[in-house]
């Protein structure tokens, strides 16, 4: 057995036991931390496919920014999960039915399938000798994907703002400094000019 | 034993499985639902990457890349959705999801 074999099966295995412990912790913070060990063997296998550029985005984006805003949603609320756990056996039988029929199914259509050797031929596009993963990544989305690449854009930005309009709340009985209305305020409100007499001052 | 398309394909299944299987078993807990969608989108992400590899064709990486893309502002609007919804009616159970009387 080759040293890729032995990392195939260790990513593997550790990515479904890590997947299966991310439904099956009793803790949701055990949940994501799981999710996130099981995202870094994703990107292992990634690549292990070669493609390392997937691999690294993955590590970024998912441990770096979702994972964390998971962890950090499900350490905010205040939630008790035990009530939350409750009924958890209830729906093992027809879950596990529907996952088991689900499984066979997938499996079986792996079993009867056969890559056409033309559709390998037919390879839009083919990776290109002496150049990486990330180059040749680069040559197609900036140049045959780059509407859909903008349109990723778009999407991360409408995410953002839906975010922010969804969770920005305007809080009773903060003090702020509002610079504008300082600067717009009268002079007449400001400053009172008395004649003070002399000698009568206190 | 040569590592073929297959393996990575049959992982991905597994992952898709425990991914639906995740909705089923944790039905009150809107968080964990959410994990198993990104469980599941991951498995997803392996089956368009393997692909893409035996088949030496980079698009699906490309499509792998929009797919994550999505993912995380998917997660991220959930994630939003379920902290307003928490300082609505302080529970994020799903039977208390019933405000439109659907």
């Amino acid at each position: 057995m080759t040293v890729a074999a032995l990392a195939f099966y260790l990513f593997a295995f550790v990515t479904i036991a890590s997947g299966f412990m991310v439904i099956a912790a009793r803790n949701p913070v055990h949940s994501v931390l799981f999710l996130i060990l099981a995202f870094f063997n994703a990107a292992g296998l990634f690549v292990l496919l070669g493609a390392e550029f997937l691999a690294m985005i993955l590590v970024i984006v998912y441990v770096g920014a979702v994972a964390v805003l998971f962890l950090f949603v499900v350490m905010m609320l205040d939630i008790n999960f035990v009530e939350l756990r409750q009924g958890f056996l209830q729906y093992l039988p027809i879950g596990g039915a529907i996952g088991i029929i689900l499984l066979i199914e997938l499996l079986l259509v792996l079993a009867g399938w056969v890559i056409e050797p033309a559709t390998i031929a037919a390879a839009r596009a083919p990776t290109v000798a002496g150049l990486s993963n990330t180059e040749a990544l680069g040559n197609i989305i900036y140049t045959d994907y780059v509407y859909l690449f903008q349109a990723a854009g778009m999407v991360l930005l409408v995410a953002m703002i839906g975010a922010i309009v969804l969770t920005h709340r305007q809080r009773e009985g903060v003090r702020k400094q509002r610079i504008s209305e300082q600067v717009n305020r009268p002079i007449e409100d400001a400053v009172a000019i008395r004649k003070v007499e002399p000698g009568q001052g206190a | 034993m040569e590592i073929g398309l297959e393996h990575y394909l049959t992982v991905a299944a597994i992952l898709f499985t425990l991914g639906i299987f995740g909705i089923f078993l944790n039905r009150k807990n809107v968080i964990i639902i959410l994990m198993s969608v990104e469980l599941m989108l991951l498995a997803v992400n392996i089956n368009l990457v393997a692909f893409s590899a035996y088949l030496d064709d980079l698009i699906g990486q490309v499509f792998a890349m929009f797919v994550l893309t999505v993912a995380a502002a998917e997660a991220a609007i959930g994630l939003a959705i379920l902290v307003v919804f928490f300082r609505n009616r302080g529970s994020i159970a799903v039977e208390d999801i019933d405000l439109m009387k659907g």
